[in-house]
């Protein structure tokens, strides 16, 4: 597990923390928020959390773990979220997937060496009809051919 | 604003808000929903606020964001009240134009819906061949209201069964409504909704629970977040109708977090709803209490299974549990707990609306209403569907989907999400209901429809399933975590060229086990996409496994890229694309791809000129030879 010390990340997960104090069924609702907040859950956000719900940290890792909306990791500036559901399946995300992790030289679940990119894949944004569909940040790419992928992740600085 | 304390007082707001509506007032909705904010009707919302400012019309026309009406493939939308007038793909440039046509009443052509079989423009929104033959009373409502606006709600007559069921029925008596109209579970697993609802109010314990299940994780299927987005009161009203039969005054909504807008949408409707006494304590002044709470999933498939979605609810990790006693009897906190689907809960406030009767007029005689379907893949109209329950695939897929897009031919139609099955050509005229597609080894589940053409490789699209069930799962018991890895490694060893003669068999026997010893549905029912592409597509298997052959052109391992030497004219568009440099070529000579060096991405085939046509996909059988050095300088006449 990455670590992190840094006083701002504490301040806002103790910011977070102070409106859930013991309220353990909650857990996932209250790092669903810091996940949010700071695009990772460091180590030491998790100790919190454990002691200001009373949740044992074995549970708390064991959600974080669980979900795919956690990381333990930092995240990079830009989430290339890569859509793999069943209708851009069918519509070749695939092959868009592929010159994605070219692109960028990581895999989904990596970030760039300069922090700028992030790569993940989601089973489903729900916006089928424009299909094949990249997401960068919160800007949806739809129908997308392979030489569009290169010229879009470029357009970001 | 003043809580309403009586029917009276609910029938004298609406009717204030009705009446301070013209009906014969200029309105324009854009869609809003995500698919469109995807396309950007965000941007053209915004652009139809500033040109109606700047035009000086604000007080004199009517600006709403409505719900997703279904049609994403033409989105973003705009429908032009009251004459319906439709207009598709609607830019921000459009927009100026839109409004001053408008006030003349006059249409702008350009931007209508062109019927590809009469090459006719047609006006009216409900004259399109996509909306024309779908029955919509659910989706209905989401082009007319702003679910931000809960006097939107109101004004189609919204709250008006809850209030029926409050003062003029029985919880029993509603109870006996459902019962009578045969509503089944929407979520996919169709169990009779009253059944379930009278085993919770039966069932010893209190307090008793009901939840909402908008998990909707099924890729593909998005017609549950259609409805929370778009018409978050409908869900609230069936939702508290059903807490009233039940005996129940805690409700929770389970909404996943990749569903932003609907949780948000969702939040205000409580709010507005706490505000005008439609929720909360004494709710109409009938002394009935509800409230309700929103609980965000965090991304596991698996969470939307009954007893994983109540772990959940109670900050506990979304696994399913062992379901010897039902969760209608011990659910959450192992108080008696009642879910249904979004859909289900939306369906009761029509029911008792309008009756038991009216109900069972629609649909089969097992199968009563309508249920909406989310079509997609590769057809024309992608979108939701609202069909009554027996509607024929074919009439779904080609009379309101417009059939296969690009002039493919049509191979499949995958339904009931990853655990559903695929449907081929010869079976299109079966009705969708829960019983019929079973028999066909697939499923309706909660709606998903995703057609397929001749470039998807069965095989392929099985193994896609079993891997996003392989990840799904969530690995507490055996079968499921050992059964499906396994099922996903012959399936990929197919894919690859490298199957065995006896790999169909161990499928068969894998599919067996995981059915029989699987602790819930996720695996139960994780080898259906296995079972029927092997029933109806078992020659593709033999393809792959004897002649190393994807017949589909989609397998890597068996896939080869080739430039034909006669067709090539050396303009080098394929060699600078490709993204490994595996093509060699020149000005005036003819390219070749190294085969050792191609990743078989298909780059080159995407980008050869048609007119040239020069790359070729081949399977099953060599590469032809390479031509020799001197053959391969073009001789260019002049």
């Amino acid at each position: 597990m990455v670590t992190d010390n840094s006083e701002v990340n504490v301040k806002k997960i103790n910011h977070i923390l102070a409106e859930y104090k013991g309220e353990s069924n909650l857990l996932i609702q209250v790092l669903l928020e810091i996940q949010k907040e700071l695009r990772w859950l460091p180590k030491e956000g998790l100790i919190r959390i454990s002691q200001e719900l009373n949740v044992p940290l074995r549970q708390v890792y064991h959600a974080v773990t669980f979900y795919k909306a956690f990381s333990l990791v930092p995240k990079g500036r830009y989430t290339v979220t890569v859509c793999v559901g069943t209708a851009c399946h069918v519509r070749g995300s695939p092959r868009i997937l592929d010159r994605v992790e070219r692109t960028l030289g990581i895999n989904p679940g990596e970030t760039t060496a300069d922090f700028k990119f992030s790569l993940e894949t989601v089973s489903c944004l729900g916006c089928c009809a424009m299909g094949p569909v990249m997401v960068v940040g919160d800007v949806y790419h739809g129908k997308l051919s392979l030489d569009q992928v290169r010229r879009i992740l470029d357009s970001y600085d | 604003m003043p809580k309403l304390k009586s029917t009276l007082e609910l029938e004298e707001l609406r009717k204030g808000i009705v009446s301070r509506r013209d009906p014969n007032r200029l309105c324009f909705t854009v869609c809003s929903g995500t698919a469109c904010l995807a396309i950007g009707s965000q941007q053209t919302f915004a652009a139809f606020e500033i040109e109606l400012e700047k035009q000086g019309l604000k007080d004199r026309v009517d600006l709403k964001a409505t719900g997703c009406p279904g049609f994403c493939e033409r989105g973003p939308i705009v429908v032009v009240y009251p004459q319906e007038i439709c207009y598709l793909h609607v830019q921000p440039e459009d927009v100026a134009e839109i409004i001053s046509q408008s006030i003349e009443r006059q249409i702008v052509e350009r931007l209508l819906y062109v019927d590809p079989v009469t090459g006719k423009a047609i006006s009216r929104e409900s004259d399109i061949p996509f909306y024309q033959y779908q029955k919509r009373l659910i989706l209905g409502n989401n082009r007319l209201i702003d679910a931000t606006k809960i006097e939107d709600y109101i004004a189609v007559g919204g709250y008006k069964a809850l209030s029926k069921a409050l003062f003029d029925m029985t919880p029993e008596q509603v109870m006996a409504e459902i019962d009578k109209a045969n509503l089944r579970g929407r979520g996919g697993g169709g169990f009779p909704t009253a059944r379930k609802w009278r085993s919770t109010r039966d069932a010893p314990g209190e307090p008793k629970y009901v939840i909402v299940n908008c998990d909707e994780g099924d890729p593909g299927a998005f017609m549950n977040r259609a409805l929370m987005e778009g018409n978050p009161h409908s869900v609230l009203e069936g939702l508290t109708i059903g807490a009233y039969a039940i005996g129940s005054h805690e409700g929770f909504i389970y909404v996943r977090q990749e569903y932003p807008l609907a949780a948000e949408n969702i939040a205000i409707a409580i709010k507005q709803a706490e505000d005008y006494g439609l929720l909360g304590k004494n709710i109409l002044g009938s002394g009935f209490d509800f409230i309700v709470k929103i609980h965000k999933g965090a991304g596991a498939f698996v969470s939307g299974e009954s007893s994983a979605l109540m772990n959940a609810i109670e900050g506990k990790v979304g696994e399913p549990r062992p379901k010897y006693i039902h969760t209608s009897e011990k659910g959450i906190w192992d108080k008696p707990s009642c879910l249904n689907n979004v859909e289900t809960w939306a369906d009761v406030p029509f029911i008792i609306n309008n009756g038991a009767d009216w109900f069972t007029s629609i649909g089969t005689e097992r199968n009563r209403g309508t249920k909406i379907f989310s079509l997609v893949g590769k057809v024309n109209n992608t979108g939701l569907v609202e069909v009554p329950l027996g509607t024929p695939l074919r009439d779904i897929i080609y009379r309101i989907g417009g059939g296969v897009s690009g002039n493919k031919k049509f191979k499949a139609v995958q339904t009931g999400g990853p655990s559903g099955g695929c449907i081929p050509e010869q079976y299109l005229d079966s009705p969708v209901d829960f019983d019929e597609l079973t028999k066909l080894g697939a499923m309706m589940g909660s709606g998903g429809m995703i057609v397929t053409d001749e470039d998807t490789c069965m095989v392929d699209f099985a193994k896609y399933f079993v891997h996003f069930l392989s990840e799904e799962s969530c690995g507490k018991c055996v079968p499921c975590r050992e059964g499906i890895n396994h099922m996903l490694d012959v399936l990929t060893r197919i894919t690859e060229g490298k199957g065995q003669a006896t790999d169909v068999q161990l499928l068969e026997d894998l599919a067996r086990m995981l059915k029989e010893a699987s602790l819930c549905a996720l695996g139960q029912t994780a080898a259906n996409p296995v079972l029927t592409t092997l029933r109806y597509f078992r020659h593709e298997y033999d393809a792959h496994i004897y002649e190393k052959r994807c017949p589909a052109g989609v397998c890597k391992a068996l896939l080869a890229f080739y430039i034909e030497p006669d067709k090539c004219q050396a303009c080098l568009i394929c060699a600078r694309n490709c993204p490994v440099d595996a093509i060699n070529g020149g000005k005036n000579l003819i390219h070749v791809i190294d085969q050792s060096k191609c990743i078989k991405c298909g780059t080159c085939l995407e980008v050869c000129p048609p007119r040239f046509g020069a790359i070729k996909k081949i399977s099953g059988e060599p590469v032809p030879a390479l031509i020799p050095e001197q053959g391969r300088v073009i001789q260019r006449k002049g």
